[in-house]
């Protein structure tokens, strides 16, 4: 304390020296006309007297400051510790929102960052939410068959599947046929719709009004008479619609008597929880450490006031005390914009559909458990990050003392957390199955991933100070911006420290993702030459699968249309009350369909033709007698349907290397085959687009909804996949990209920041009639060449883990592409930092920063 | 002093900052090699009317002309490219970019100007010498003192062999001794290479460097070698 | 300083006796040293052997002779040149100029001018000062900066005092 004091006394007792020497001096020198010797001693007398006086002053002050701080020491002592910690946290939190104009500026700065943060956070602790309420509606309108054998009665009904698509958009329908007065109406419904009438979500609705939409109006032929209500809706964009009809019959259509439940959800694969973890964890730490910087906005400012406090008396603890004060009010005020903006912005989700992803906002609600954690937690944070940025400081009252400019940063300790991830997750290799049942040890895996990924943000400040040590020379912006890292890098790596750790983390769950997706995703074996879609329906007979056919050559752009029906045989005699008995594939078609499989150089309606390449087990032979109704495909009780294979029947080669409809044993002539005896006689027509009528694939979807809403229709080049993949996929797209804005909003910030603490040094090399293009390629180099070893080392980061990650699922990289999309996205924060920084860069580019204060 | 003659010349100058006139016709010139002090209180508009001498700022009304040239009448870019070739400019502190080093700062505005690093560093250096600074060319501007650094900021205000050096206050942060100092070695430097200074200052021993002097008041200049 | 011009100066204003001048000037300029009457009055006779004052009339009856004096024009004149010529400039010359200074204001001259006079001849010493110091030796340049520091103590006061015409202006005429 004392030290301080005395220097802070000197001032006033220079003072005191003028105050009571002038009085002298003038009356001394008043009353000499005569120039020369006599003034001089004059003054020297006038100077001796003063310097009498001032030594006289400055004890006094010097005593009079000693009576001071003893009694503040007294008044320190005399209250207690809490109530000390209570009045400095009080009194930085006073700073935080009286320190004028600045001081309100960063402590907006602050809560604003906090706050994109907290409602980040707020958004992640709704995922289980928003997937349980959506699943849970979702499960509810499922039409689950009970029982094959369910008889009509008052409440039961017909419900068939009549889903199709527009465009690129999906549209679930269904038909429904009440066979009583008390059958159920799906959830969301009011009353079922009578034949001919339909009820629509609200955005079907709009869709259907759209000019340009007639093909659809078209298909969706029916009478709108009411509307779902949001309970039926898995999210307000979801196009659904409910049709009635009094022609469906059970060949096409389940008979059930209720909506929902029944079967339990299948639980996800262990594999999918490793790639839900990983999203997660990748997601939320660079919201962690954006979190971070946002409570050190403004932070050379604030120890600037610190100093001026430790020159007024206050000690090394207070300062901590009231810059902790001072980070609490920024973090409690960033809590509240945080649930402002999550409130806010969740209004506004349901009008945003993302990846086909889209919720209602009562949806959106955050796990109360986590909801307290966030509120305990980014407050706790705030306040030890602030108190472990001052542990690099020393604020005396005559400035701010950084030590860590001389320390070399070390590498061992930086090596021990990614070292230690991969320790946790090298074990697992090969581990992971996909059975649902996979005892896949979660926690291991995520800190082991966890670990990795802050591993990469330790050792950044290291790799950056290292790499940018080396950069001599170049032209004058490199310059400048190199020199600025030198002197500083660690806040560099600070803050693209979230860039690397979602990079990183994205390409690894990209990677893992890339090669489990054939797992997850089918796509139909099919040549550029083949056919580009396909129709299929179960038909009743050969008559309605010929006429099916014609009328799909029938429709305006479709083109090579080729139909068969496929159906498995059984072997006579099996055991009919299990349904894993032999069988075996039976195609039908007319002479032309079967040659696009076999090479047939003879076919007249009635012959039959066996594969030469089957299946060596295959039962199928020449005069062999198949079951046309094996079990497991009828309905368990009905008897054999023996059909003999004709002695005439001639072995074929195969026409193509893999059909897309796969290999049948068996191919037959309609006219030689009972075909309203099968069990289920499956018809696809395959056919291409004509490249000229754009709205062919309309066209073929209306044909398919007009001959039975049941029909399915595929487009070949399509690729389909698990949904929960999607929704994966998705949720990783999203949150990447959100959160590398986030950060490029804390860089933003930090430039900014960085800029008007250098406005006076900006004005000056205005004067100096420096170019702006070489400031501004000096702060797109500031940004670029940490940026571009961030994403170097996080490409590296998640290559490595994301190869690991593959080895434990038993895979290999298959995709080494996958990482492009994330480095483009960090190249695209680059430039928007750079290009935001510009206009107040030319703003502070002017001489007002030359005007001294 | 008539303006027949002069390198620089302002005339009626006038500028405000908001409502208050921070130059209110204010008239200047200035002779090749000459130094000229400009005094003043502080307010009274002294460091406005170096602003818009060097270009930095246009005046609201008034010219300026350098070498017979308007300066008003030239684009951002062409006044930038006169303030780096033939301007120099020393201020009174936060001039010295911090991160390079007091060589590379005063090698600064010759790469600037297009001078590659090393003829650029090789010039800053014998200028570093000539201001005995050499001792310093390796530390970054925080390591010197504030003697050292503002003769490094005189060394680089010169380097580029400026025909107008603006001087705004280059003791005001300095002692006695120091500030002489500087002002000798920046005196005997800008006569040696016939650079005019316009030296802005508030102390009278620094503005007895001098070879005239003009008091601003009220945002007006007044010549005090008329007065005599 | 010269009492002599004081004097006139204060006569300027209109004519006074011998005894007023005293009193005048006692309580502007003399807070330290009054005149004594002697000074007054050789002072007065030698102004009016130079015509710079004249008698304006004389009261008699008891006491002291009582004569009242006025200026004469050339007597204006010297005033004026005195006021204008700069002093030179010399440690301690504070109550000189204060004095002309308040004159200048009492005789509503311009003031400012005679500030900035003498602050150009301050100016043009201190550069003579500066440019023998940078020849000069050790000593030389030691005896310089001290003429220095007291001239530029000077010139601040020049310069504190030209910034507070206005309130000094005041100040004299109530």
């Amino acid at each position: 304390m004392t030290p301080p004091d005395r220097k802070g006394d000197s001032p006033r007792a220079t003072t005191a020296v003028a105050l009571t020497g002038t009085p002298d001096a003038t009356g001394a020198t008043d009353t000499t006309d005569t120039a020369g010797t006599t003034s001089t001693t004059g003054a020297g007398t006038g100077t001796g007297t003063g310097t009498t006086d001032a030594s006289g002053a400055a004890t006094t002050t010097r005593a009079t400051a000693a009576t001071h701080t003893a009694t503040t020491s007294r008044a320190t002592t005399a209250t207690t510790a809490p109530a000390a910690w209570a009045r400095d946290l009080l009194f930085g939190a006073r700073f935080a929102v009286t320190g004028g104009r600045q001081g309100w500026a960063r402590t907006v700065l602050t809560a604003v960052g906090v706050g994109l943060g907290v409602a980040l956070l707020l958004l992640a602790a709704s995922v289980p939410s928003v997937l349980g309420n959506r699943e849970e509606r979702s499960e509810a309108r499922k039409a689950v068959t009970v029982s094959d054998n369910m008889k009509p009665g008052p409440h039961t009904f017909l419900y068939a599947d009549a889903s199709t698509t527009w465009h690129d958009a999906d549209i679930i329908g269904s038909v429904v046929r009440p066979d009583g007065p008390k059958a159920p109406a799906p959830p969301g419904v009011s009353a079922v719709p009578g034949p001919g009438e339909m009820v629509v979500s609200p955005a079907l609705k709009d869709l259907l009004r759209q000019d340009g939409n007639k093909l659809l109006r078209e298909r969706l032929d029916y009478r709108i008479v009411g509307t779902i209500a949001d309970e039926g809706l898995r999210g307000p964009a979801e196009l659904l619609y409910v049709a009635g009809s009094d022609t469906i019959t059970d060949t096409h259509a389940e008979r059930i008597d209720h909506y929902g439940d029944g079967i339990d959800t299948e639980p996800l694969s262990a594999v999918l929880i490793l790639l839900i973890v990983m999203v997660c964890v990748v997601l939320l730490m660079p919201v962690a450490v954006f979190v971070g910087t946002a409570v050190r906005f403004g932070g050379e400012q604030r120890d600037r006031r610190l100093a001026a406090l430790r020159l007024v008396g206050a000690d090394l603890p207070m300062t901590h005390r009231i810059a902790a004060g001072e980070a609490l009010v920024g973090a409690l005020l960033g809590l509240a914009v945080g649930f402002g903006i999550f409130l806010v912005g969740r209004e506004f989700v349901g009008s945003i559909t993302v990846w086909d992803i889209n919720v209602f906002p009562a949806d959106i609600a955050p796990h109360p458990g986590l909801t307290a954690l966030i509120a305990a937690a980014v407050p706790a944070c705030a306040v030890l990050v602030t108190l472990l940025a001052m542990r690099g400081i020393t604020i005396e009252p005559l400035g701010v003392m950084r030590h860590s400019a001389p320390k070399r940063r070390r590498l061992w300790w930086r090596i021990v957390l990614p070292a230690l991830g991969f320790g946790l997750l090298l074990p697992l290799v090969g581990d992971v199955s996909y059975a649902n049942d996979s005892d896949i040890n979660t926690y291991q895996v995520a800190s082991g991933a966890v670990l990795v990924l802050i591993g990469v943000t330790t050792l950044l400040p290291w790799l950056v100070e290292g790499f940018v040590n080396r950069f001599k020379g170049g032209p004058l912006s490199w310059q400048l911006a190199t020199r600025r890292l030198q002197l500083s890098s660690g806040t560099a790596a600070r803050t693209i420290s979230g860039v690397t750790v979602a990079v990183a983390g994205a390409v690894a769950i990209q990677m893992l993702f890339a090669g489990v997706r054939d797992d997850f995703v089918q796509t139909p074996g099919h040549e550029a030459t083949d056919p580009q879609v396909g129709v299929s329906r179960t038909v009743d007979d050969a008559e309605d699968a010929r006429s099916m056919i014609s009328a799909i050559r029938g429709t305006p752009g479709a083109q090579n249309a080729v139909g068969n029906i496929q159906t498995s045989v059984g072997k006579p005699g099996a055991d009919r009350s299990r349904d894993d008995g032999a069988t075996d594939q039976l195609v039908i078609g007319d002479c032309q369909s079967l040659r696009a499989l076999a090479r047939i150089d003879r076919c007249e309606e009635g012959d039959v033709f066996l594969r030469a390449d089957r299946d060596p087990e295959s039962f199928a032979a020449a005069g062999a007698r198949v079951d046309l109704t094996p079990p497991g495909y009828g309905d368990g009780t009905s008897k054999e349907h023996l059909w003999t294979v004709p002695a005439s029947a001639r072995t074929v080669q195969d026409q193509a290397d893999e059909p897309a409809d796969g290999f049948s044993s068996i191919m037959a002539t309609p006219s030689a085959v009972p075909v309203s005896t099968i069990s289920y006689p499956w018809l696809l027509v395959r056919l291409s687009l004509d490249p000229a009528q754009p709205d062919a694939m309309e066209q073929i979807r209306n044909t398919a909804m007009r001959i039975d809403p049941t029909s399915s229709v595929m487009a070949y080049s399509d690729i389909e996949s698990d949904d929960r993949f999607d929704d994966i996929q998705t949720g990783l797209f999203v949150g990447a990209t959100a959160t590398l804005l986030l950060i490029g909003v804390s860089m933003i910030v930090t430039q900014l920041e960085q800029l008007r603490d250098r406005k006076r040094l900006l004005s000056v090399l205005v004067a100096f009639g420096t170019r702006r293009s070489t400031l501004a390629y000096s702060i797109l180099w500031q940004t670029a060449i940490p940026m571009v070893i961030g994403l170097a080392v996080s490409l590296a980061g998640g290559v490595t883990l994301g190869v690991i990650l593959l080895k434990m699922v038993d895979r290999s990289v298959r995709d080494w592409s996958s990482m492009a999309p994330m480095v483009g996205v960090g190249a695209g924060v680059i430039a928007l930092v750079t290009l935001v920084s510009l206009p107040p860069l030319w703003r502070m580019m002017r001489a007002d920063g030359l005007r001294t204060e | 002093m008539t303006p027949a003659g002069s390198l620089l010349i302002g005339s009626a100058l006038r500028k405000s900052y908001g409502p208050t006139p921070a130059l209110d016709g204010a008239d200047f010139s200035i002779h090749p090699a000459e130094v000229v002090a400009v005094m003043g209180p502080s307010g009274s508009g002294k460091s406005t009317l170096l602003h818009c001498l060097a270009g930095i700022v246009q005046p609201d009304s008034g010219s300026v002309r350098y070498n017979g040239r308007e300066l008003s009448s030239l684009p951002d870019r062409g006044r930038s490219a006169l303030r780096r070739s033939e301007f120099g400019f020393v201020f009174q502190f936060g001039q010295l970019v911090p991160e390079l080093t007091c060589l590379e700062n005063v090698a600064l505005p010759l790469r600037l100007c297009g001078t590659g690093r090393k003829p650029a560093e090789a010039q800053a250096a014998e200028w570093l010498e000539r201001l005995e600074v050499d001792d310093v060319r390796g530390k970054r501007p925080g390591e010197v003192s504030g003697g050292q650094g503002q003769r490094v900021a005189v060394a680089r205000s010169l380097v580029t062999r400026p025909r107008v050096l603006f001087a705004d206050e280059p003791t005001g942060a300095l002692d006695s001794l120091n500030g002489e100092r500087v002002m000798q070695l920046l005196t005997d430097a800008a006569r040696d290479t016939r650079a005019a200074v316009v030296l802005v200052t508030h102390e009278a021993r620094v503005a007895a460097y001098s070879d005239r002097e003009v008091v601003v008041r009220d945002g007006k200049a007044r010549d005090m070698a008329g007065v005599l | 300083m010269s009492i002599g011009h004081t004097l006139l100066g204060l006569l300027e204003s209109g004519p006074r006796h011998g005894y007023d001048l005293k009193r005048a000037f006692d309580e502007r300029f003399g807070q330290d040293r009054p005149l004594h009457y002697g000074q007054v009055y050789s002072t007065m006779s030698r102004l009016l052997k130079n015509g710079l004052v004249e008698v304006d009339g004389v009261e008699t009856g008891g006491g002291p002779e009582r004569k009242r004096y006025a200026i004469t024009d050339a007597g204006i004149t010297d005033v004026g040149q005195w006021l204008a010529q700069p002093e030179k400039p010399d440690p301690y010359l504070q109550s000189t100029l204060y004095t002309k200074v308040v004159l200048a204001l009492l005789t509503g001259r311009n003031a400012a001018d005679l500030l900035d006079t003498q602050r150009a001849e301050h100016l043009r010493l201190m550069r003579e000062l500066t440019q023998r110091k940078r020849g000069g030796d050790l000593a030389d340049q030691l005896i310089c900066d001290h003429a220095l520091f007291h001239l530029e103590a000077d010139l601040r006061w020049l310069e504190l005092t030209a910034a507070r015409l206005d309130q000094l202006d005041k100040a004299v005429r109530a």
